[in-house]
Order: C-alpha cells, then sequence, then structure tokens
C-alpha cells in the first residue's frame, strides 16, 4: 500500500539503461502480472475473511454466536451451522476456481519470452523477470509486455510501427519514432524498459476493478435490511409480550415453569426473548438467498456460453458470460453505449460503387433491368486474368471491367487516379506478392480496387510513383504533395507522367470539391452529385475524384511560392494553406467512389429491434465526425424520418452553451428557453417540467456532439441540460471522443439518469467505458483482448446483442424476480408461523417446527423447486422475445420485482402463515384422533404445519413455474417425496435407537399421517393458501393481461404453426440528399512520404530540392505524434509524452 | 470464470435441448377452461366434506364436567379449597354425580382436560431428557442440562424422570361407578387403563433401564423421584408392565401438548357390560383430587366422549371446509362473470377489427 502511494507521487523517474543494481534502488514495480488473489497458504485465511465482510455472512455468524449462549438458544447451534458452512463453502470453492484460471493467465502472460541485454549479452529472459532500465531487444512482431522507451530500431530514421490492438482493438500500425540521440545506435529494434508490471499504462489505465452490482442486487439489500426491521419489531412484540406474560400467567405457573438462575425478572426475560426470538425468526432472512442467486446466475451465464446463436462459426467464438452476478440487469438495459470502429462496423473497408463521368458503377441489375441487392448467386467479376489481384476483392459489375478493356479514358483515368493519389505504401511480402500498409482503410480500399482492375500502385520513391497501367508499367514523378487535413477535407497530388504532362489528381469530400470545379463541369457535376445521394442514401463513404491539367510554367511559378512559403516561420500554414487553395481549383470532375465501412452482420436489424424494445442507443466514438455521422445512417441510427439533428461542435464553453441552449429551443418551443443566468434558478422548474416535456417532445431527434464540446459540456453547468437535451433524442453520436470521455458519458448517464447502462466495445480505448458501465460487453475472436478482459460479456458480433438482451436479460431478469417473489413468500410463510404460535405458548421463542426441519426446510426441501424455476424458466420463447421486443419493457420500468411487489409477496406470506397456523389450531383445539387417543400434541402440531408447509410451498412453486421441464417435474415432485422419506427416517424407530436426543420425534409420522382429519386439515390449508392466488392471477390475466401473458396464449394457440408474419425491419432506406463524404485519412502522411522517412535505405535517398524543403522546414515527427495519437495518447497523457 | 475457457478451446456449444433451453416443457395457461371448473368442483366438493364433517361432529356425544373445584360447584371445591396453599397438597377425594336418560354410544373415552396450562412453554417442554426416558443407564445417572433445574435432587441424586415436565405429572385418578336401579349399588365400571399411549411411544421411546436382579427399584437405585412426586416412578403402578417410564399415564402426560389448553386420554370403556357404551343410569365420579391448578386459574375437567371416523369432537374443521368451499364458488362466480365479460369485450374488439 505504502508503495503504491509513493508511485502516485512520483514526479519523474531516474533510470539508468541497463544499470540494475543502480535501478534496483528504486524500488520499482517488477514486470510480473499478478491478477490472482489468493496462494495456497493464503486461501482460507483471506478469503474467509472477504466472506465474512458480507453483510449476510456476518450476520449468520452472529446468530451462530447467539445460538451458542444457553440462556438464549432456543434453536440448537446446526441450524444456522449447517446452512453457513454449505453457503461458505460453495462460495470458497467458486473463488478458488477463479483464481486458479488468473493463475493459468497470469502464467501465460509472464512467461513469454523477450531478449534482454544482460552482462553485454542478449539473453532470453522472461517478460515476468525483466527489470526497470532493462535494454531488450524486439524483433518483428513480437508482443510487448511493459510499457517501452524506443532507443533505434533497422527501420530509417529510428521509426518503428506498432500494433496496438491489444490496446484500442485498431488493427492499422501506428508509428513511433526514437529519440534521434540513440536512433543512431543500433541495428536491430531494441528498446529501454521503463514501465513494468503494475506501472504500465494498461494496468494503471485499467483502474481498479470495480465490484459491479446489479439493481436488483441493490434492491435486494434494502429489502434485506427492511427485513431486519421487520424482525426486529417482531422481536419487541414478542419480548414485550413474554414479559406481560411472565408477570401476569407465568408467575402462577413458577412450580411448572420456573426461573432459571439469574433470570427472576420478567423485564429481563423479556430482553432474553427477544434475543431467542430473532434467532428463531432469522429465517426470514434466508441465507440461502444469497447462494440461491448466485447459483441462479451462474446457470444464466451457462446458458450464455451454450447458446449456439451466439456462436460465431467464422472465428469459432462463442458468447462468454465473463462474470456471472449481472445476468438479471441484462434485462433492465435503458442505454447502450456502443464504440463504432470493430462493433458496429468490421473496420474493413470495401470498395463498393463508382460514379465515372455520369456513370454509376457497380449496382447489380437483374433480368428486368430492375436495381437488385447484391445476392450470393451473383457472378463477381473474375480478376484471375490480373496476376496481382487482390483475390478478397469482389466487384459485382461486369460493365467496368469491359469499359477499362474498351480504353474509357475517363475511366483510365479515375482508376490512375485511385493509385496515384494516396498514402499507401507497398512491400512485397515473402511470397513475392504485393502487399499494402495502409494508414487509412478507406485508401487501402481505393488502391486495392485501382489494383484489381488494372491499375496496380506498385512502389514509391519520396519523388516517384510507379504503378502498372493494364501491364506497363509507368513510373510518375511526384511534384507535390498537397496533404490532408480536417479543413481541407481533400487531398492532392501533383505528378508528372512520362510523357512530361502535369497533372493534379485530387480526392475529397464532394461539398468542398465540386466548389472548386471548373463551371464546365456542371452537367456532370449534377449527375454526379445524384448519385453521390445515392450512395449516401446507402450509408457508403463517399469521395469525389477530379483532376486538373497544370501547365508547366504555371506549376514553377507556383511551386517556387510554396518553397517560400514554407521557409517562413511566421503565418506558415496559412500561406501554404492558401497556395493550396490557389492551385486546387478549376478542376475536372472525374466521378465519385463510394466506400463501404462494412457493418458487422446484422447490424442494422439489431439496432432497429433494441430501440422498439426503448433502448437508447449511443454511439461513442474516436472517428470524425461525418465518419460516425456516416455509420449513423448506415445502421439506420440517424433517418431522414428525424425532425432534427443537433450538431454540437463548439470549440468554446460559451458556444457550446448556445449550441446546446439553441437545441433545446428548436426541442422544445420557445416557451421554454432559459438563459445563462438563471440555470440554477431555473433548475428546480425544470425537473418539475420533465416529466410533461417528456411527452410533449414529438418526433424523432438525433443530437452530435464532438469530444471537444463535450469536454466543455462535462466541465460546465451546461451538463444537465445537454444531458437533458440527449435523453430527449432518439440517437445520439459523440465523435472524436477520448477513452475517459466515453466513461464520462457514461457515467452521467449512469448518475444522473437512474438508468441501467450498457457498454459495448471491441478494444483498449473502450476498456473505460466497459468498466463504467453497469454491463460492459466486449467484443471477442479479434487481436485485441484488452476490452474483452475488462467486460463483463464478450461475444464475437454486435448483433448477438440482440439475442444477450432481449432473451437471455429478459429471462434472467424474469426468472431472478420470480424467484426473489417466491423465495421471500416462502420465507414469510415459512417463519411467520412461529410468531402466531408465540401468542399461545407465553412468548417463550418455542418454535412451532422440529428444529431439523427448520434446519433443512431452505436447503433441501424447497431450495430445489425455486432453483429450477430461477433457471429454466420461460415465459415466452426466444423467437417470441426477438419478435416482440416490447416484451423488453417491464424489466426496463423495473415492474415484476420492486418494492411494491415485495410487499405483496411478504402479504402474501402472512395470509400463508396464517393459514397454516390457525387451520390446524382451529382443529386441534380440545380434538381426538379417530382411535381416541390425544393428537394435539407438540409434536403432532409440528409435523403437521411442517407438512402443510412444504405441500403449501410445493404447489405454490408449481403455480408460479410457467415452463415445466423433466427437471421442474424431478425436484417438484422429489422435493416432496424427499421432505417424506427424511421424515419418517427421522421419526423411525431405528434413528431414535441411535440419538434419543436429536431425534425425540419417533413414530410422529406415523402416528399422525395415518389420520384422516390430518390430511383433511393439509388439504384445507392447501386450497385456503392457493385458492386466492389462482383467482387473483385469473382475473389479473382476464381484467389486465400483459403483453407476455397474450403471447403466451398466442403462443399455445399456435404451437405448432410458425408465426405467419414475423415483423423484418427495414434495411435500407430511401436515399436522401445529404453528403457521405467519410475518410478515415489522418494529416501527417503526406509529409512522412515526401520526406521518405517510412521508406527502407535501399530507395535512393532524397535529392530534390522540393523535398528538402519540406524536410527542413518542420519537425514533422512531432506533427506526426501529435496526430497519429489519436486514440493512444488519451492512455499516455502525461507520462510518456514527458518521457 | 475470469479466464475464458472458451477463448482458448473455441468449441462450439453442444447442441442439446439442455444447453440450447429448448427443453420440451409443459406450459400450463390458468385458462378459463381449467381455472372455472376447478373452482366450482372444488368448492363443491369442499361444501360436501364440510357437511359431512360438520354432522359428524355434531353427532359424537360429549359430556363435560369441570371439576376445578371454584367455591360453589360442587364437592370438588371442598378438595380445591384444603389443597389451597399446601405443597403436597393432602390426598382429598371427591365425586362427580350424573345420569344418562338414555345409552352412551360407545367406544367411550374418558379424558382429563386441563386449560391454561402452558405445556408448550420452551422452558418446560425442553425440560425433559429423552435418554433417560428411552432407558439408558449413564442418561439414568446423569441427566441432561435441560432438565435443571430438576436434574439433581437437594440431596445431590440424579432425579428419575428427571426434569419439569415429568414433575409436574397429572396424578388425580378417577374410578367410575354405575348406578344400574335407582338407590341400587354403585358397580364399579371397568376402564381400560391400556392403551391409552401411543404404540411407540409406550414400546420405543419410553423404556425402563435394564432391572437389575430382576427389580426395577433396584434399577432406580441411586436416584430420587421428581420433588412433587409422593413416591418414585417404579411404584406407580403396581402392575410390571405399566410402571416406571412405561407407565402409560406418565407417557400420556410426557407427550406434551401443543396449546395451553388441551386433554389427555385418561381410559377408554370397552370392557364388560360396557362394550356398546354406557347404559342408561346414574353414575358416579370417584375423583381423587390431588392436582393443584387453582393457583395459575386452570380448569380440571373430566370427558367422556365418543369418537367419529374423523376423530372426536370439533365442529371447526366442517364449518371451515364450508367457509372454504363457499368462498371457492362464490369466487368462481366472479371469475366467470368476469370472462364472459371479458370475452364479450375481445369478441367486440374482433368485430371492430
Amino acid at each position: 500500500m505504502f508503495c503504491s502511494k509513493k508511485k502516485l507521487l512520483e514526479a519523474e523517474r531516474i533510470v539508468k539503461a541497463n544499470d540494475r543494481e543502480y535501478n534496483e534502488k528504486f524500488q520499482y514495480a517488477d514486470n510480473c502480472i499478478h491478477t490472482s488473489k489468493y496462494n495456497l497458504l493464503t486461501f482460507l485465511p483471506i478469503n474467509l475473511f472477504e466472506q465474512f465482510q458480507r453483510v449476510a455472512n456476518a450476520y449468520f455468524l452472529f446468530l451462530l454466536i447467539l445460538q451458542l449462549i444457553p440462556e438464549i438458544s432456543s434453536l440448537t447451534w446446526f441450524t444456522t451451522f449447517v446452512p453457513l458452512v454449505l453457503v461458505i463453502t460453495m462460495t470458497a470453492v467458486k473463488d478458488a476456481t477463479d483464481d486458479y484460471f488468473r493463475h493459468k493467465s497470469d502464467d501465460q502472460v509472464n512467461n513469454r519470452q523477450s531478449e534482454v541485454l544482460i552482462d553485454g549479452k542478449l539473453q532470453n529472459e522472461k517478460w515476468m523477470n525483466v527489470k526497470v532500465g532493462d535494454i531488450i531487444k524486439l524483433e518483428n512482431n513480437q508482443f510487448v509486455a511493459a510499457d517501452l522507451l524506443l532507443l533505434s530500431s533497422s527501420e530509417p530514421h529510428g521509426l518503428c510501427y506498432i500494433e496496438t490492438a491489444e490496446l484500442d482493438g485498431e488493427t492499422n500500425l501506428k508509428v513511433r519514432h526514437a529519440l534521434s540521440v540513440t536512433s543512431e545506435l543500433g541495428a536491430d529494434i531494441s528498446r529501454l524498459a521503463k514501465f513494468d508490471g503494475p506501472d504500465t499504462k494498461l494496468m494503471q489505465n485499467s483502474g481498479k476493478t470495480k465490484f459491479k452490482r446489479t439493481s436488483i442486487d441493490r434492491l435486494m439489500n434494502t429489502l434485506v435490511l427492511w427485513i431486519f426491521g421487520f424482525l426486529v419489531c417482531l422481536g419487541i412484540i414478542l419480548a414485550i409480550g413474554n414479559s406481560i406474560w411472565e408477570n401476569q400467567v407465568g408467575d402462577k405457573f413458577r412450580a411448572f415453569v420456573f426461573w432459571k438462575e439469574g433470570e427472576k425478572n420478567s423485564v429481563f426475560s423479556g430482553f432474553l426473548t427477544f434475543w431467542s426470538y430473532i434467532i428463531i425468526l432469522n429465517t426470514v432472512v434466508p441465507i440461502s438467498l444469497y447462494v440461491s442467486v448466485e447459483v441462479i446466475r451462474l446457470g444464466h451465464s451457462y446458458f450464455i456460453n451454450w447458446d449456439r446463436k451466439m456462436y460465431y462459426s467464422l472465428k469459432a467464438t462463442p458468447a462468454e458470460a465473463r462474470t456471472t452476478t449481472l445476468n438479471e440487469e441484462l434485462g433492465q438495459i435503458n442505454y447502450v453505449f456502443s464504440d463504432k470502429t470493430g462493433t458496429l462496423t468490421q473496420n474493413i473497408m470495401t470498395f463498393k460503387r463508382c460514379s465515372i463521368n455520369g456513370r454509376i458503377y457497380g449496382e447489380v441489375h437483374d433480368d428486368l433491368g430492375q436495381k437488385t441487392d447484391i445476392t450470393k448467386k451473383k457472378e463477381p467479376v473474375d480478376f484471375s486474368v490480373n496476376p496481382q489481384a487482390d483475390r478478397t476483392f469482389e466487384f459485382f459489375d461486369h460493365r467496368l471491367m469491359e469499359s477499362i478493356k474498351l480504353g474509357d479514358p475517363k475511366v483510365h483515368e479515375f482508376l490512375r487516379l485511385l493509385a496515384l493519389c494516396h498514402t499507401v505504401m507497398s512491400e512485397e511480402n515473402s511470397a513475392g506478392q504485393l502487399v499494402y500498409q495502409v494508414q487509412s482503410p478507406d485508401e487501402g480500399a481505393l488502391v486495392t480496387a485501382a489494383r484489381n482492375f488494372g491499375f496496380i500502385f506498385k512502389s514509391r520513391t519520396p519523388e516517384t510513383i510507379t504503378i502498372e497501367e493494364l501491364g506497363t508499367l509507368v513510373t510518375y514523378q511526384l511534384l507535390a504533395f498537397l496533404d490532408f487535413n480536417n479543413i481541407r477535407k481533400r487531398m492532392s497530388v501533383i505528378v508528372r507522367n512520362p510523357e512530361g504532362q502535369i497533372k493534379l489528381y485530387c480526392k475529397g469530400a464532394d461539398t468542398i470539391l465540386f466548389e472548386k470545379l471548373h463551371p464546365s463541369n456542371e452537367n456532370l457535376l449534377t449527375l454526379t452529385s445524384d448519385h453521390l445521394s445515392e450512395f449516401a442514401g446507402e450509408g457508403l463513404r463517399t469521395l469525389a475524384i477530379a483532376y486538373r491539367d497544370l501547365d508547366d510554367k504555371y506549376f514553377k511559378e507556383w511551386h517556387k511560392m510554396l518553397e517560400d512559403a514554407n521557409t517562413t516561420t511566421d503565418e506558415r500554414d496559412e500561406r501554404v494553406a492558401g497556395l493550396y487553395e490557389e492551385i486546387e481549383r478549376d478542376l475536372m470532375l472525374l466521378g465519385a467512389t463510394a466506400v463501404e465501412d462494412k457493418l458487422q452482420e446484422g447490424v442494422i436489424e439489431t439496432v432497429t429491434n433494441l430501440s422498439l424494445a426503448n433502448i437508447k442507443i449511443w454511439v461513442l466514438t474516436g472517428d470524425k465526425q461525418e465518419t460516425a455521422i456516416n455509420i449513423g445512417y448506415a445502421c439506420n441510427m440517424l433517418t431522414d424520418d428525424m425532425s432534427d439533428m443537433f450538431i454540437i461542435a463548439g470549440n468554446t464553453v460559451a458556444e457550446v452553451r448556445e449550441e446546446v441552449r439553441k437545441a433545446k429551443e428548436n426541442l422544445f418551443g420557445q416557451n421554454r428557453t432559459f438563459s445563462n443566468g438563471h440555470v440554477v434558478f431555473e433548475k428546480k422548474e425544470q425537473l418539475e417540467m420533465n416529466s410533461v416535456v417528456q411527452e410533449t417532445v414529438t418526433g424523432d431527434y438525433a443530437l452530435v456532439i464532438n469530444g471537444h464540446s463535450l469536454a466543455h459540456a462535462l466541465e460546465s453547468d451546461i451538463k444537465n441540460d445537454l444531458l437533458e437535451l440527449a435523453c430527449m433524442c432518439k440517437t445520439v453520436v459523440c465523435c472524436r471522443v477520448t477513452p475517459l470521455q466515453k466513461a464520462q458519458v457514461v457515467e452521467l448517464v449512469k448518475n444522473h439518469r437512474n438508468a441501467v447502462t450498457l457498454a459495448i466495445g471491441d478494444g483498449a480505448n473502450d476498456v473505460s467505458m466497459i468498466k463504467s458501465a453497469h454491463i460492459g460487453v466486449g467484443i471477442s475472436g479479434q487481436e485485441g483482448l484488452q476490452a474483452v478482459l475488462a467486460s463483463d460479456y464478450s461475444f464475437a458480433q454486435f448483433r448477438y446483442l440482440q439475442r444477450l438482451l432481449l432473451v437471455h436479460g429478459r429471462w434472467s431478469y424474469f426468472r431472478m424476480c420470480k424467484f426473489l417473489c417466491y423465495f421471500f413468500y416462502k420465507n414469510f410463510a415459512f417463519t411467520l408461523v412461529h410468531f402466531w404460535f408465540g401468542f399461545f405458548c407465553g412468548f417463550s421463542a418455542q418454535t412451532v417446527y422440529d428444529q431439523w426441519f427448520i434446519t433443512l426446510f431452505n436447503i433441501v426441501y424447497t431450495s430445489l423447486p425455486v432453483l429450477a424455476m430461477g433457471i429454466f424458466d420461460q415465459d415466452v420463447n426466444d423467437q417470441n422475445s426477438m419478435d416482440y421486443p416490447q416484451l423488453y419493457e417491464p424489466g426496463q420500468l423495473n415492474l415484476l420485482f420492486n418494492k411494491r411487489r415485495f410487499l405483496i409477496c411478504m402479504a402474501h406470506g402472512i395470509y400463508t402463515s396464517l393459514a397454516l397456523f390457525f387451520i390446524p389450531f382451529g382443529t386441534f383445539y380440545n380434538m381426538a384422533g379417530e382411535d381416541g387417543q390425544h393428537i394435539a400434541d407438540y409434536q403432532s402440531f409440528a409435523v403437521i404445519i411442517a407438512t402443510s408447509l412444504v405441500i403449501v410451498v410445493s404447489v405454490q412453486i408449481a403455480l408460479d413455474t410457467s415452463y415445466w421441464t423433466v427437471i421442474n417435474h424431478v425436484f417438484i415432485w422429489g422435493s416432496i417425496a424427499t421432505y417424506f422419506s427424511i421424515l419418517f427416517t427421522m421419526h423411525s424407530n431405528g434413528i431414535f435407537g441411535i440419538f434419543p436426543n436429536q431425534f425425540p420425534f419417533v413414530g410422529n409420522a406415523r402416528h399422525s399421517l395415518t389420520q384422516k382429519c390430518i390430511w383433511l386439515v393439509i388439504l384445507l390449508t392447501t386450497v385456503a393458501s392457493a385458492m386466492p392466488v389462482v383467482a387473483f392471477r385469473f382475473l389479473r390475466v382476464a381484467l389486465f393481461p400483459t403483453l407476455s401473458d397474450q403471447i403466451r396464449q398466442w403462443q399455445k394457440a399456435q404451437k405448432k404453426a410458425r408465426p405467419l408474419h414475423r415483423r423484418r425491419p427495414q434495411t435500407r432506406r430511401s436515399s436522401s440528399r445529404r453528403s457521405g463524404y467519410a475518410f478515415a485519412h489522418q494529416e501527417g502522411y503526406g509529409e512522412l512520404i515526401t520526406s521518405g522517412k517510412n521508406m527502407r535505405a535501399k530507395n535512393p535517398p532524397p535529392a530534390s530540392g522540393l523535398e528538402k524543403t519540406l524536410y527542413n522546414s518542420t519537425s514533422w515527427i512531432e506533427n506526426l505524434c501529435k496526430k497519429t495519437t489519436d486514440t493512444v495518447s488519451s492512455f499516455s497523457q502525461d507520462k510518456t509524452v514527458k518521457l | 470464470m475470469t479466464w475464458s475457457a472458451a477463448a482458448r478451446g473455441a468449441h462450439q456449444p453442444d447442441n442439446t435441448a439442455f444447453t440450447q433451453q429448448r427443453l420440451p416443457a409443459w406450459q400450463p395457461l390458468l385458462s378459463a377452461g381449467i381455472a372455472l371448473p376447478l373452482f366450482f368442483c372444488a368448492g363443491l366438493a369442499f361444501i360436501g366434506l364440510g357437511l359431512g364433517l360438520y354432522y359428524s361432529s355434531n353427532g359424537i356425544t360429549e359430556l363435560e364436567y369441570d371439576y376445578t373445584g371454584n367455591p360453589g360447584t360442587g364437592n370438588c371445591s371442598v378438595c380445591a379449597e384444603a389443597g389451597q396453599g399446601r405443597a403436597p397438597p393432602p390426598t382429598c377425594s371427591c365425586a362427580w354425580y350424573f345420569s344418562l336418560p338414555e345409552l352412551f354410544q360407545g367406544p367411550v373415552y374418558l379424558y382429563y382436560e386441563l386449560t391454561n396450562f402452558y405445556q408448550n412453554n420452551r422452558r418446560y417442554g425442553v425440560s425433559r431428557d429423552d435418554e433417560q426416558l428411552s432407558g439408558l443407564p449413564s442418561a439414568l445417572r446423569q441427566p441432561a442440562n435441560e432438565c435443571a433445574p430438576y436434574q439433581f435432587s437437594a440431596a445431590g441424586l440424579p432425579i428419575a424422570p428427571c426434569g419439569a415436565i415429568a414433575n409436574s405429572l397429572f396424578n388425580d385418578s378417577f374410578s367410575l361407578w354405575h348406578q344400574r336401579q335407582p338407590d341400587g349399588p354403585y358397580v364399579e365400571v371397568p376402564l381400560d387403563r391400556t392403551g391409552i399411549a401411543w404404540w411407540t411411544d409406550y414400546h420405543v421411546k419410553f423404556r425402563n433401564p435394564p432391572l437389575v436382579n430382576g427389580s426395577l427399584a433396584l434399577a432406580f437405585q441411586g436416584t430420587a423421584p421428581p420433588p412433587n412426586w409422593p413416591r418414585p416412578v417404579y411404584e406407580l403402578s403396581s402392575d410390571p408392565n405399566n410402571t416406571g417410564f412405561t407407565n402409560q399415564d406418565f407417557v400420556v402426560w410426557m407427550r406434551t401438548a401443543a396449546l395451553p389448553t388441551f386433554r389427555k386420554l385418561y381410559a377408554r370403556i370397552r370392557q364388560g357390560n360396557y362394550t356398546a357404551g354406557l347404559p342408561r343410569g346414574a353414575y358416579r365420579v370417584s375423583i381423587t383430587y390431588n392436582y393443584p391448578v387453582r393457583s395459575f386459574d386452570g380448569h380440571k375437567r373430566l370427558i367422556f366422549s365418543s369418537i367419529s371416523w374423523m376423530g372426536g369432537k370439533n365442529p371447526f374443521l366442517g364449518i371451515a371446509y364450508l367457509v372454504v368451499g363457499s368462498l371457492c364458488i362464490l369466487t368462481g362466480f366472479v371469475m366467470l362473470v368476469v370472462y364472459i365479460r371479458y370475452q364479450d369485450q375481445n369478441d367486440e374488439d374482433e368485430d371492430e377489427q
């Protein structure tokens, strides 16, 4: 503890490279990852300590101690001891298994091999033995299990590419650059270990795993407190009764009911009685409750693991419930926060369509000339003639290939542009095949498309680009590279072809590019823009493509000006930007491309269905606004039918405030404006109006907010307004948000809306969000593991969320609620009989039942049927749960188990206990048996009430069970059979002969249960207890049927016939006029390319003046770092940058 | 469950009905077709049963006499007066005279009833040692602690039988005399005092300690009788099968009652001329009045009762059945009305559609 505190305060680290002795002085942590909690020796004490920290266990331990005091012990100690030991053992076994798996996973990570420089030699060392300050040699494609400082690499200029899939789930490569001082040193990648083990960025960011609890858990705890209160009340009533009785009646009865030593005072007797009754009545807080809840949840978790409909066969990944304590919360989700990349989308871009010179390619027409969806039956274009084609690429429109063969110059120019204007790097892999290193997957898709259509990008140097045009190698001179940025939303290259013509090729957002076109393009522009709308309507990411012929002289002048601009120091960026603007005009439109950011399968359906289930889906993404909106449209979260879409993108607090204000004005109309100065003043009023407002807002709204604005909004008083606004909207998209902000948004909703939240993501950038949400879901089956490791549930495809929530979640919630209702009912019915009996036994804390019965009732006689119900019950089947998402609503509204329900269960239990006690009481009052012998003795009375109780609660569970599997039958009938067999065994002569004092009920069952009148009593008690329940249920279903009731009836009626018309959500929308522009490009790569920094040394060294200018002009690496650390930076915020 | 077995194993889950939650199941619905007939049938059946129970309970004859001896309630008040405040109270006799105008249909059972006697009080109820009573010699010498303060006598000897229950053994005794002709002599009616205890109690639960030299008295040597007892346990009866711990009165008493008012069987009348019941005539019950109950406002009663197929007289069960049966039918009607109206509504809705 002390150690970790010190580390928090640590301002700087002094590390001597390769000097273990020196570094040891600082006691830096070692690189061993410990997530396990126990070892063999510490298991028992630590685990027991932990277990008794739970209130319930501590309570039962306290009871056990009470029972050991002879003065108040109204029950023998084993009535508490046996269940307590059982409960503790079960939990301990579970904890031990969990920890065993943690040990295994730790070992796996810790034992990975690394090469460390020790004593001047490279030695193999396990990662766990790596120390701070060690110099490590890494080779290509090795795992990195510590935070490292890059010293040098075999790549030129000390560059190295790292994949951060395990951190953020993004598979593209990030560039890191060694310090210039060290970069000259070595050939291979070598690195200095900087932070180890628990100090790594990852471990530090992962934070403490918070113990998540479900709302049912919290409710349960509240109710248990209520029950404690109730118990104390009962105890006090009975204690007062005892004092009065001892004073009034008992005093005259001393000859028989003697005083014990030191107990000769009725008030003191009342005090002792209080504790005695606390012991007897403790079963209202059933010890088996918590264990049973755990068992049920475990069962549900296994069902999730076993579900084949959530098994992704392509990656052989089944769904997994990694936390086994949250299942029923899955049935109560109000908000889903989803990551975009890798979650909604596959992070695969495919070239889908293009419009070249006013003609659309990529649509598939059927025989009648109607546009059809691409189906598997269609024959894809055969690229086999092109030996370098990418096999994975598929295109279904043969006309494009024909156009290429016909030599359409525009088509050729179009594809040439795709092959030239990009930042892709090419490589040959070991098999001699061309491999592209792409920084932006969009570009990868475009270049790959061009490659397959015969315009193959082969290689580049800082000043040339070589492509193969339909079989002929052509080398273009790269004259200028006009890089992409967010304001320009376009990139251009200026190249000189072998014929000597200078051309500017430009691709970018249609909105921007269309303004730069030459006026002669007007017709084509209209046509292309129609096409673009169509593409956008399908949720494709579009880029407009244009070129410009430049004459030599003009270009030289311009280039001179650019060089000048680059050398100046002040306003350099502005001047360069101005020059870019200057040359990128009078463009000739070629067409447009449409790239599909491939959604995961079934995302649209899932989103639609979840919306129908009244679950709000918020997309939180690190992507750009355009990309995010684009995806919003692609998965039907944003539609054109929406009344309005608010975009909040202000850069200052004031701007954001204004934007929020405007949006709210728009939303609520003019009557509900608010001014900044009066926010606090009006807050109360707003709260009051909230409920009204929620009904008055009609129409669907969407909110898009970016990370900057969010940062301002979250830190100021706008927070609540923003939240209010966001919650009114059907869809919320947060773009460019950091992992921390993702978590903040989740926390905001979680804390202020009192809603149950679920976060789903696939990368390490989602970890914080996954951890802060009530439920975190990780997309598994990809390379990154962090999200999955932090998650509570994991599966391979976003679409499984639907099944997880609507089927498993709903069932879990439904079952858990039924279970709790029944459990509380059962224990009230069981325990309160003692209370009624108290009035007739002088409040002497005499139990009604045999102590063995009390011991076994909850854990043997009645546990299995209710467990079976809690695990297997279904009201409607899975298909209908999916088909009728409205069935999900009771969970969100918390209808099936709440305080009101609990009070009903309690009343029901009290009623049953009354029937259980007073019917035998009335019957046995002065009653003789049918053989004339007395039967109104205490033991017979106990047996009759116990038998009635077992039968009554079994009838009740039978009424509650709506899905009788074989297991339910076995458990219910088996429990009754078990009861009778144990009863007869314990009342048998044999066992009495061995333990006469423990089993004094000998012969009782035989004697009592052969009497007709006793069975009549049991029958009457059962019917009297069950009849009102049946009547109430019947009337409720008849008068106020729920959707579930209706579907059940319908399901029963149609058991054999399949549903006639399943509502299939519409997958496509009509097109609309808007820009579908989105691009995953990041600024900075242009400079990297033209400088040649990222190219192999074998490439000719940079020589041209142009290149030099760029190289000298700016510390581009800094730029690059700044810009490429989009997602990672938040992880490294302080320490890495400083170092 | 922290480290996914699945992520490594990567096995497709089994396609069984169990894992896929598709187990064939009976899914009962509470439809009108089931609920309504159930309520009406149950109601009718219960009313039938209730009537049967009620009439058979009413058919039982009971003759009851309170012989507590509160002042002015008969000749037992003398005994009650005499025993006031004296422990042990002196042996005193009193009698109850009654006459039967017609045959008291047999078999006739004689019960005594105590009221306001809390045999179900925990302190009282636990004050016994079942091991001792089952004849274990070790327990005979070392009674269980629960018996305290009736565990050891003042002299330090173990009490046998120990405990408050045994100590408070009911020790009134009764004999029944029949005067066949007016002014004729009273003839003693034979009372069958055997078989009043449960078979298991008499044969299993209560056993005398092993005899020493064939003598029960020697077996109990070194023990003390409970303080309230005038004589030791092996002298409870002269019948060797009915003495010691297996004395039937004792066994009956040791089966403690559930409620503060209770009856215990004293004898059956089924021998000689009385197999058919008690013939008409005058009767006298001679009561040996020992047991003090007035101190705690208790009552002692004597009851002659016959028995029906369902046991002794108690109208409660019959009435309860009638009430529950009627409620079932009433609820059934309410449900029927609701169901019909609801059906109508549904039909209308469908017509509208």
